[in-house]
């Protein structure tokens, strides 16, 4: 019996393609709610986890009968930020509309979502692909849409309770074309909108609390088809790697059912990332009719061009002109570029020690950064009981200075990297304990070079009968007897000159 | 001790004379709401008001030299009646419902708010229709209101406590709400002042919304002089109601003093007559009673026109679509879950879907009704046909009242084809009670003022009221039209 997938003829050997687009909740990093004055975030320095439970409500928020939601003007800005930086257009009208469904953790009822006349619309981000990123593909964005938060459920010891802190708290949902055809340009996807929000400062970007929340479209063709498959949808999925996890098992999962003859169903379904798979939640015959109207609290939201185009003068610079000024001004490459423009932790941390040192030691601090740090942090990371103290911009940024002005070396200054990194400490300091300090007194290098000389004739008449080679053995007894501390180029031109003398 | 059923003016100089205070006035009321058997209310806040009561007794001697202080609180020391609808902090508020029967809000409604600020005293919360939905105040979980002087009759909905409460002496002025003439048929079967407002006229803020579009809060008064007085101390925009408007609030009781003495205040008014408005089925006592107060209209030297608004036939299926489909958006929130009584059962319940079908069940049958049909009308496959055909019909409504009001000042009309019916007479009967609302509904929709002024009584001694309707913000020609009226035409 010979399978087929939309109309094509299908076996083993068929090459399949993804089909992704992306739904994103971003958090909005106001004070206050969407449509209370209730807080939105925890005061500064508190994790959500430390706020007691249902301390952030009033009652708009709590949903009590009779009252009455007021538009946020800060969330509204931040929303057409989002919507600018992403290259959307800014609906001077839009409407607020009511989605309905029953949920413990839905105080009204409903949710207050935008449906029919988003804010924003049309828009794109260009994601890069390769070994170098040196490729770029453009995904269009659908629709941005403010909408307002649920509460949490909690279920303990048979009650299940509601936690209203996060209920009204504003969200952007980032609506993605279907145009992302593996897990990878997903991941790319995700990252470059991240780093996107969290540029604008729209975004606080924290992962682990919810702020970025992630709802991947899946389906399958057979490549060279342009219908699309029947598709899934893998719910609240909160990490780029496990996104990308979860795009790839899904898609294995949907060609097994199309290669073993069976029927894919439209549904919800869950990643559990502790056993790496998805597993359905709800079917489309269970998926609620959520009765979308527009809401009569809310006026239509009018915006002013004039306000749209003052938003549009104080964007602060993007990721892709970040890296192309990083490119441009510190002469990184491309990869490297990509990687500290993109709001990351390292991305931060490159731009506060390029604060302090000036531009001139982009280049050594993305060095410094991208080739020891990153490959302590990951060390450290894959052994979570070794106690690190972990680094500071200002250590980076005075290790750049001291091996620009040639105190250390390179390898010293991986040295004084590994102890900054795992014990803490001023650079200058673990410089001058561990006495790594570079040797570029030609006082205290001619005398060595002048004993090496002497004592191995033999190898100066090698060189001076034209075996060039010979050089580095000069070089190296000198390095052996300086422990590594001396200056290698200043040494090399001191042998140089020393064997032609 | 004290005149029944006087105006605020009245008391205000009784305050004045020192015949009467704030406190002796309150208790007084308390004796005859206590020994009244109307059930117009369903709770009482008689320690909360007694305590405002002793205060503004005192404050009057001592603060104000006996003399109330008219211009800063022109409401001071004045009773009132708030519908169940409305907010109050600390006080239960039931909308009538047995699933609202201990529900105590947190905060104050905006315009109960603005009164007490003003110096009223809030008596009580009085019954209503369940959520507000009803023209007959038979759909109360507390028990039907009596019509204030005809107890086998009722006193018209859903305001119909407010509406017996004024005019039993039972509170000085009440609020009502309206949403498609709940404040103006009470008015009317009552025989009493009631003054729809201007949509966004009164902040909506702390009313438990039935359709949120469409609600709109205002007062029910014995004499227009204390409409005008409340609507002025209650209207403005309110940072808590994004449909407030921020148009200037007018002084409506100088307006109305100003309109009471100058008898040529109408010469010239054009005044128009709906032809969709006077139809068969209209009672020929109301049918008779109207055209009287219109021939005196014209006396005091207004012009009658006729004028045509040809979607009327439309405003009670469109009302019902869109009141509805709201209706069952604003109390899905009542789930057992955050709001809303969980009985026995529903915590017995092994599933939230059984859970939801127990509490649910607490609503009566009306308002079941209507959360089912506007369930069905928002559906996906049915919102087009329904809430997307009616918001577009309402348009309609809302350019045929612009267009008539291009050639007139005011409309007016019967506020119901009949007078005060029998308890019980239309209960059975949902279309024939909806229709009752046939003439109020347009007025809704359209988000204009409109206003119901006695102006007769047919032969059983029930009260006719005449319907006038203005253009938005036109508050002041109501105002105007309903003070020559007052008391002149019967």
């Amino acid at each position: 019996m010979s399978l087929t997938c939309l109309g094509v003829s299908v076996d083993v050997n068929t090459e399949f393609e993804a089909v992704i687009g992306l739904e994103v909740h971003v958090q909005l990093a106001t004070d206050s709610k969407i449509f209370s004055s209730a807080r939105a975030r925890p005061e500064s320095g508190n994790s959500v986890a430390d706020e007691a439970v249902n301390k952030n409500t009033t009652p708009v928020c709590a949903g009590h009968p009779g009252t009455l939601p007021v538009l946020n003007e800060k969330a509204v800005g931040y929303a057409v930020r989002a919507g600018l930086a992403t290259g959307c257009k800014i609906n001077l009208k839009s409407i607020f509309a009511r989605k309905h469904y029953f949920y413990p953790d839905s105080p009204k009822g409903y949710q207050i979502s935008q449906y029919d006349l988003p804010l924003c619309e049309k828009g794109f981000l260009d994601i890069e692909l390769g070994d170098e990123g040196e490729i770029t593909k453009r995904i269009g964005i659908t629709r941005i849409h403010m909408e307002e938060d649920a509460g949490k459920s909690l279920h303990l010891h048979g009650y299940s309770l509601v936690n209203l802190n996060r209920a009204g708290v504003p969200l952007i949902e980032v609506v993605s074309e279907p145009e992302m055809r593996s897990p990878l340009e997903a991941g790319a996807y995700l990252r470059k909108l991240y780093a996107i929000v969290t540029a604008i400062g729209v975004c606080d970007g924290n992962l682990q609390e919810g702020n970025f929340r992630c709802d991947a479209n899946v389906s399958i063709r057979p490549k060279g088809v342009s219908a699309f498959g029947t598709r899934t949808e893998i719910k609240n999925v909160n990490s780029f790697r496990f996104v990308e996890k979860a795009i790839e098992y899904e898609v294995e999962r949907q060609r097994q059912v199309i290669l073993s003859g069976g029927t894919l169903v439209q549904e919800t379904r869950l990643y559990d990332s502790q056993k790496n798979r998805t597993f359905s939640m709800r079917t489309k015959e269970d998926a609620e009719d959520y009765r979308y109207f527009p809401d009569p609290d809310l006026p239509p939201l009018v915006l002013s061009p004039q306000m749209v185009e003052a938003i549009r003068a104080a964007l602060p610079e993007l990721p892709d002109q970040k890296r192309d000024r990083y490119m441009r001004d510190y002469f990184l490459r491309r990869l490297d570029a990509i990687l500290l423009s993109s709001g990351s932790t390292w991305g931060r941390m490159f731009e506060e020690s390029v604060a302090l040192t000036g531009k001139e030691q982009g280049k050594i601090l993305a060095n410094l950064m991208i080739g020891e740090g990153m490959r302590l942090v990951s060390e450290a990371e894959s052994n979570p009981d070794a106690q690190n103290a972990g680094f500071t911009s200002k250590q980076f940024a005075d290790l750049a200075r001291a091996v620009s002005d040639q105190t250390v070396s390179v390898t010293a200054a991986k040295q004084v990297l590994a102890i900054a990194f795992k014990e803490g400490g001023e650079v200058g300091a673990i410089i001058d304990r561990e006495g790594l300090r570079q040797v570029s007194d030609l006082s205290a290098l001619e005398p060595v070079i002048e004993e090496i000389i002497a004592k191995n004739p033999k190898q100066v008449e090698e060189y001076r009968s034209g075996k060039e080679k010979v050089l580095g053995f000069f070089v190296g007894q000198a390095m052996k007897a300086t422990q590594g501390k001396a200056n290698p180029a200043l040494l090399q031109e001191l042998v140089v000159k020393k064997l032609k003398g | 001790m004290r005149n029944p059923l006087s105006s605020i003016r009245e008391i205000h100089d009784s305050f004045d004379a020192g015949s009467s205070d704030p406190l002796a006035l309150t208790e007084s009321f308390f004796e005859r709401i206590k020994a009244s058997r109307h059930n117009a209310y369903i709770t009482l806040c008689e320690d909360r008001a007694l305590r405002q009561a002793e205060e503004l007794r005192a404050s009057l001697k001592t603060k104000f030299q006996g003399k109330v202080p008219r211009a800063s609180h022109p409401l001071y020391g004045i009773p009132l009646g708030i519908k169940d609808v409305l907010t109050m902090d600390g006080i239960r508020t039931t909308c009538a419902s047995n699933m609202l029967q201990d529900y105590i809000p947190p905060f104050t409604a905006t315009a109960v708010e603005r009164l007490e600020v003003a110096g009223a005293i809030s008596l009580g919360k009085l019954n209503m229709d369940e959520f507000a939905m009803g023209s007959s105040n038979e759909n109360s979980a507390f028990g039907p209101v009596l019509h204030p002087t005809h107890p086998d009759r009722v006193p018209g909905g859903s305001s119909g406590g407010s509406g017996t409460a004024v005019a039993a002496d039972l509170c000085v002025a009440a609020l009502g709400t309206d949403t498609g003439g709940s404040i103006r048929l009470p008015a009317s079967f009552c025989g009493v002042v009631g003054l729809k407002p201007t949509y966004g006229r009164i902040s909506r803020y702390g009313q438990i919304a039935f359709a949120s579009s469409l609600d709109q809060i205002g007062p029910m008064t014995r004499t227009v002089h204390d409409a005008a007085v409340l609507t002025r101390v209650m209207a403005g925009i309110d940072p808590c109601d994004s449909t407030t408007s921020d148009r200037p609030v007018e002084d409506w009781g100088a307006v109305v003093d100003h309109a009471k003495s100058d008898s040529g205040t109408l010469k010239g008014l054009r005044v128009g007559i709906p032809s969709e408005y006077f139809i068969d089925g209209i009672d020929a006592e109301v049918r008779i009673a109207i055209e009287r107060a219109i021939e005196f209209l014209k006396s005091e030297g207004a012009t009658v026109v006729p004028v045509s608004l040809p979607h009327t036939e439309y405003a009670v299926s469109t009302y019902y679509v869109i009141a509805v489909s709201e209706a069952s958006s604003n109390l899905s929130r009542f789930d057992g879950v955050r709001f809303g009584m969980r009985p026995d059962a529903a915590m017995k319940a092994s599933t939230l879907t059984d859970f939801y079908k127990h509490v649910r069940s607490l609503f009566g049958a009306e308002v079941k009704r209507r959360i089912m049909l506007g369930t069905f009308a928002l559906s996906s496959g049915y919102f087009d046909a329904y809430y997307r055909k009616a918001a577009q019909v309402r348009r309609l409504m809302r350019e045929d009242f612009e267009r008539a009001f291009q050639s007139v000042d005011v409309l007016v009309s019967p506020v119901s084809p009949t007078t005060a019916f029998k308890l019980g007479e239309k209960a059975k009967n949902p279309l024939q009670m909806y229709l009752t609302d046939i003439f109020t509904i347009p007025a809704s929709l359209a988000g204009i003022p409109a206003m119901s002024i006695p102006v007769g009584r047919d032969q059983l001694g029930l009260s006719i009221g005449m319907h006038l309707i203005a253009p938005r913000f036109e508050e002041s020609t109501l105002l105007r039209v309903a003070s020559r009226l007052e008391g002149k035409s019967s």
